[in-house]
């Protein structure tokens, strides 16, 4: 019975080959987006999981020295009062083109479980001791063995951009005598003697930062995905309704001739599960396809903003597309069980005409206005007394939903202002009937309400944080030019050049070290009203550049600050010396800590770091006869000069290659809402012969109502477009002001861009101009004889 | 859960013949050997010898506490160098391997621990005598008044160990034969302590009092290729005589016998190869597989002919580097207790 029932209802989509294609089509764009971020997702987890093994255990706490390093009778004593501890060192090599996080254990006491002894245990013969051998990830073995001549064990699990190695062995790749980040502490093994002086006890939770670091970009992608899964879903909901109606006289001939009740359910759960799991395999396909086109971008984010490492590659999990084939199948009953029930409720007798008329009886408009407030009220309460990075997404997310609620009431108000301004019959007609289809449209201008306010809000942070970074790329790079010596003599005769072309040469050495027990650079800085006057300092001792120049001071990257908790005034431990923290200064893109201090003392400090490097104020029209004269006098490669323009321009294709993943997911979620609005419109003019006829009837041609059609989207998308531009910016402020705060430590200002909100708008109105187009062509060419027959068939 | 690296790195350290105990070296690989004509002296070689891969430090003491209950507590200390070459700090090439050991008639607690050599946190000093891992450690003036402690979450104990006699050298003067290929090492104990002290068994703390058997033992390359294995015995009679002896087994089934019998006047003879007589009654099953842990041993020369029973026959040590021992009773012709060791039967 069920066999006969379903095929009945399958003749249904084989008339319908259009219907069929949006529904699967819509369910399949849910999913995509929505599983594609999820793989990212996964991806990365994975990956800091692995790296957060590998640098501390993970889940373990450590004893550590808050702005220092352990040193190896630190390490000894506690050992010998009983603590189970074990030492981890951990900093950068210089690989040919890039760099290599290198993790040192000591394989003898590390914790089981500890990832670095897994990975060691593919060679234990070579693991220990200094001339023993690296293991490392497989994308970078061949560079080290390359650039450091010595044997690299490639190890499939090891993270990407990562290498272990026994502590010996990476004190010395290191060139760190002595001294540890961390020494983990092995479960069960902390005694309740009291630490030595200095050090501390770091709980689990702290070690496994670059997971809670990450956070808010994960939370930012999932928010993507479940805003597009939503937006799917609209699409859903307007095709299952409109093929339940269509099936309504069906459906009751089936039951008339004694179809039960429970088979029919049965049959219609059935050709739906079927629509979901092939909308499923389709959607994680494209998915998947969406994950493998992003992750290069994603990864380069994670590197650029977090310095997190991860796989430029993907791999299918079936928890992965288990899961999302389970979201489609949710999201299908979700969107299908209004249409089901009614269809399971209707009596059998019960008239099948379409029930166009009847959307407008029940209005919902209250109810939506009163979930509106009590989104508004949750917004509120998370504003106002919630922290952290969940409470700002919850504030995001209230408030966005909110918004959408909200809509269908304020365009209705709108549209009854409208209508009450009409002056002739046909405009009148127009406002009514655009009133009468906003209960069928409401979901699709919802969706495109909050597709366009994430565009704005988004776009509107990413613009505001490039006008910072472009103007702190300039006060950042305040010399014209700058150059690398091959040699000391190379050095020394820049100078005595400089002293006649430059107004100013200024040292730029770099060295490596730890900074507040983390791994980081050290850059040398000269007295220089340069620095004084340019130098973009958050927060600073009013004396802080005489602090610096005495030697005694240095001033600390923002990033580090945050995560650190040092702040002007206190003390800050630079490899193994203190320095007065003078000031704080603002560092975007850069992942790692980073610290300036004075060239004497750095020349102090780091006696064997090269002092090849340097900023040469000249004129800036006098740049290209700079570097052509350091070419032609002096020998310099041009690939050791780099100019500040040079310079500005390469930061800032980092910066745009950042937020590349955060525009495509704005352009794919927009390109969803417009589908959603073209399906609802579809469905749309199916149903609305019966209102339709009347008017032709009364004298308006078919061309002239399909252009009230068409300017109805027009306009229905460009009130929404204007409400969506507060909310918006309402999205973008909680971005810049909450989000950004908590998951980067940088506070920036908003910036307005109208520009942007009319290009925006002006394609929101294009959207659904287009996608109101292919309804009102149909509806131009129409047959009258098709009008006619509303009238002729007994209703 | 992957195995340990610290016990793969001993087990696959160069020369060593298959997977047996920390005592099967073979090739000397540029290590010293040990050498008939070196003569001991102390305490200068109760210290690390440098060049040799090899050397332990090994306690076993037979406890008992105050309602007769009998103890068996072991505190080893294993030096191994991974090269020759000697370096400084982390870049050491030795790794030291602790193991000890409570076992009471119904439990056995093991626990073991590893160190760097280099860095200090472990090692051995001779004068005043020091061997430290971590918090474990036996320390004392000289040999012949120690302090043993050692811990762990099951068990710990604190032990004054007194010598009542001399020191005494197995072998020619210490030379120790292995195997015919010539396989030897330096071989000398101290097998006359008295103890007094206290051991804690879970949470519940023990007055003991009894004997201790110090062994100290240094080699390049300790087994031939085909040695499998040994059973290892040192016996305290009631007296006051004592009797080293042990078995290597070897792949064709072969297993001499060598041993040293010690008079209570402290007057050690080396006994002649084969003439002590080492035979398997009884086997248990463990956690590390069949181990023979009940012995008829003959020496027919002094007149010995006893049967020696596990305390606990469950005495396996479950470390990286796995063997069986335990404290044993004796009777026969000659009653006491001592302590069994077999290697190589996983």
């Amino acid at each position: 019975m069920i066999g006969w029932c379903l095929s009945v209802l399958a003749a249904h989509w084989r008339r319908h080959p259009g219907q069929a294609a949006t529904l699967v089509l819509g369910l399949a764009l849910a999913t995509a987006l929505w599983s594609g971020v999820q793989a990212i997702n996964a991806e990365a987890r994975q990956s800091y999981d692995r790296a957060a093994q590998a640098i501390g255990g993970g889940e373990l706490s450590a004893v550590v020295r808050p702005g220092g390093l352990v040193t190896t009778p630190e390490y000894v004593a506690l050992r010998r009062a009983g603590w189970k501890v074990s030492p981890i060192v951990n900093g950068w090599i210089d690989v040919g083109d890039g760099r290599v996080r290198l993790v040192g254990i000591d394989p003898l006491t590390a914790p089981d479980g500890t990832a670095a002894l897994g990975a060691m245990a593919n060679a234990p013969s070579d693991a220990l001791g200094n001339g023993g051998t690296l293991f490392a990830a497989s994308n970078k073995a061949d560079r080290l063995r390359e650039s450091l001549g010595f044997p690299v064990a490639e190890v499939a699990e090891i993270p990407p951009g990562m290498a272990f190695a026994d502590i010996s062995l990476a004190l010395r790749l290191l060139d760190r005598p002595d001294g540890f980040e961390r020494l983990v502490i092995s479960p069960g093994g902390q005694r309740t003697a009291p630490l030595p002086d200095g050090l501390v006890i770091e709980a689990a939770s702290a070690t496994q930062d670059m997971a809670a670091l990450t956070d808010s970009f994960h939370l930012n992608l999932t928010a993507f995905g479940l805003l597009s899964f939503a937006v799917g879903l609209f699409i859903v909901n307007g095709a299952v309704g409109l093929a339940f109606e269509q099936r309504r006289a069906t459906v009751r001939t089936m039951r008339a001739h004694g179809l039960p009740l429970f088979a029919l359910v049965i049959a219609l759960v059935i050709e739906l599960g079927a629509f979901a799991l092939i909308s499923g395999l389709l959607g994680i396909a494209l998915g998947y396809a969406i994950a493998a086109a992003l992750i290069p971008d994603v990864a380069a984010t994670l590197r650029g903003l977090y310095g997190a490492t991860i796989d430029g590659s993907l791999t299918l999990r079936p928890a992965w597309w288990l899961g999302g084939l389970g979201m489609t199948g949710a999201g299908t009953a979700l969107a299908a069980a209004g249409g089901l029930i009614a269809l399971a409720r209707m009596p059998i007798l019960a008239p099948a005409r379409p029930r166009a008329w009847s959307m407008l009886a029940v209005s919902r408009t209250r109810w939506m206005v009163g979930a509106a407030l009590a989104c508004l009220a949750v917004a509120a309460i998370a504003g106002l007394f919630g922290s952290g990075l969940v409470a700002g997404f919850v504030l995001l997310g209230a408030l966005l939903l909110s918004a959408a609620l909200a809509l269908p009431f304020l365009i209705e108000r709108i549209l009854s202002a409208a209508s009450r301004a009409a002056r002739s019959a046909p405009a009148e007609w127009f406002w009514a009937d655009t009133r009468q289809q906003m209960r069928g449209l409401s979901l699709a201008l919802m969706a495109l309400l909050l597709a366009l306010a994430a565009n704005i809000g988004v776009g509107t942070m990413v613009a505001s944080f490039r006008i910072t970074f472009t103007s702190w790329l300039d006060q950042r790079l305040a010399s014209e030019l700058y150059v690398t010596a091959e040699t000391e003599e190379q050095a020394d005769a820049l100078r005595a050049f400089a002293a006649e072309v430059a107004t100013a040469i200024l040292p730029i050495w770099r060295a490596e070290a730890p900074i507040a027990g983390r791994p980081g650079e050290i850059y040398s800085v000269a007295d220089h009203p340069t620095y004084r006057e340019n130098w973009p300092m958050i927060e600073a001792l009013p004396d802080a550049w005489d602090i610096v120049a005495r030697g005694t001071g240095a001033i600390l990257n923002e990033q580090t600050a945050r995560a650190a908790d040092l702040w002007p005034g206190d003390t800050l431990r630079i490899g193994t010396d203190d320095f007065v923290l003078a000031g704080v200064y603002s560092d975007y893109g850069n992942p790692g800590a980073q610290a300036l201090i004075a060239t004497e003392a750095f020349v102090q400090a780091f006696p064997d770091a090269p002092r090849l490097n340097f900023g040469l104020r000249v004129a800036p029209d006098s740049v290209p006869s700079v570097m052509a004269r350091l070419q032609n006098e002096l020998g310099f490669e041009p690939s050791r000069m780099v100019d500040q323009a040079g310079l500005k321009a390469v930061s800032l294709a980092v910066f745009e290659r950042t937020f590349a993943v955060t525009g495509a997911l704005n352009v794919l979620t927009f390109g969803v809402a417009a589908f959603a609005i073209l399906t609802a419109l579809l469905t749309l003019s199916s149903l609305r012969l019966p209102q339709v006829a009347p008017v032709w009837a009364l004298g308006l041609t078919r061309a002239r109502l399909a252009q009230l059609e068409v300017l109805r989207a027009l306009a229905l998308g460009g009130i929404t477009a204007v409400l969506a531009v507060p909310v918006g910016l309402v999205l973008a402020w909680v971005l810049l002001s909450v989000i950004n705060v908590e998951a980067f430590g940088w506070r920036l200002p908003m910036r307005l861009f109208p520009m942007q909100w009319a290009l925006l708008g002006s394609a929101a109105i294009v959207a659904a101009g287009l996608a109101a187009l292919i309804p009102a062509v149909r509806l131009a060419r129409m047959s009258p004889a098709r009008l006619i027959q509303v009238f002729a068939h007994a209703r | 859960m992957l195995v340990r690296l610290a016990a793969l790195i001993l087990l696959i350290a160069p020369g060593f013949s298959q997977a047996q105990g920390f005592d099967g070296y073979g090739t000397p690989d540029g290590f010293r050997l040990p050498d008939p004509d070196t003569r001991l002296s102390f305490p200068a070689d109760h210290g690390p010898h440098d060049g040799f891969r090899v050397e332990w430090w090994y306690v076993t003491a037979n406890l008992t506490g105050p309602d007769g209950t009998d103890y068996g507590v072991q505190w080893t200390l294993f030096r191994n160098a991974l090269s020759p070459e000697a370096a400084e700090g982390w870049a050491s090439p030795v790794v030291w391997m602790a193991h000890a050991a409570l076992t009471t008639p119904d439990h056995h607690f093991a626990a073991e621990r590893f160190a760097r050599g280099g860095i200090g946190q472990a090692g051995v000093f001779a004068d005043p005598f020091e061997a430290w891992i971590d918090d474990w450690s036996m320390a004392g003036s000289g040999l012949s008044n120690l302090n043993i402690a050692a811990q762990d979450a099951d068990f710990s104990y604190d032990l004054t160990l007194q010598a009542t006699g001399h020191i005494v050298t197995h072998g020619a003067q210490s030379y120790s034969v292995k195997s015919r290929e010539g396989h030897a090492s330096h071989y000398y104990s101290q097998p006359f302590f008295e103890v007094d002290g206290r051991i804690r068994v879970e949470d519940e703390t023990i007055p003991v009092t009894g004997t201790a058997w110090l062994d100290r033992e240094w080699s390049s390359q300790l087994l031939g290729e085909s040695q499998t294995g040994w059973d290892w015995v040192g016996l305290s009679f009631d007296d006051g005589a004592r009797l080293m002896g042990f078995r290597l087994r070897s792949e064709n089934g072969a297993a001499p016998t060598r041993g040293t019998w010690i008079g209570p006047d402290g007057v050690a003879s080396d006994l002649p190869p084969g003439s002590l007589i080492m035979e398997p009654l009884e086997t248990s099953e463990t956690d590390g597989g069949a181990v023979p842990t009940s012995w008829r041993i003959r020496l027919d020369e002094r007149s010995v002919n006893i049967v020696i029973e596990a305390i606990n026959p469950q005495s396996w040590m479950d470390l990286a580097v796995a063997y069986w021992e335990g404290p044993v009773r004796i009777g026969g012709t000659h009653e006491g207790r001592g302590y069994l060791e077999m290697t190589g039967y996983e």
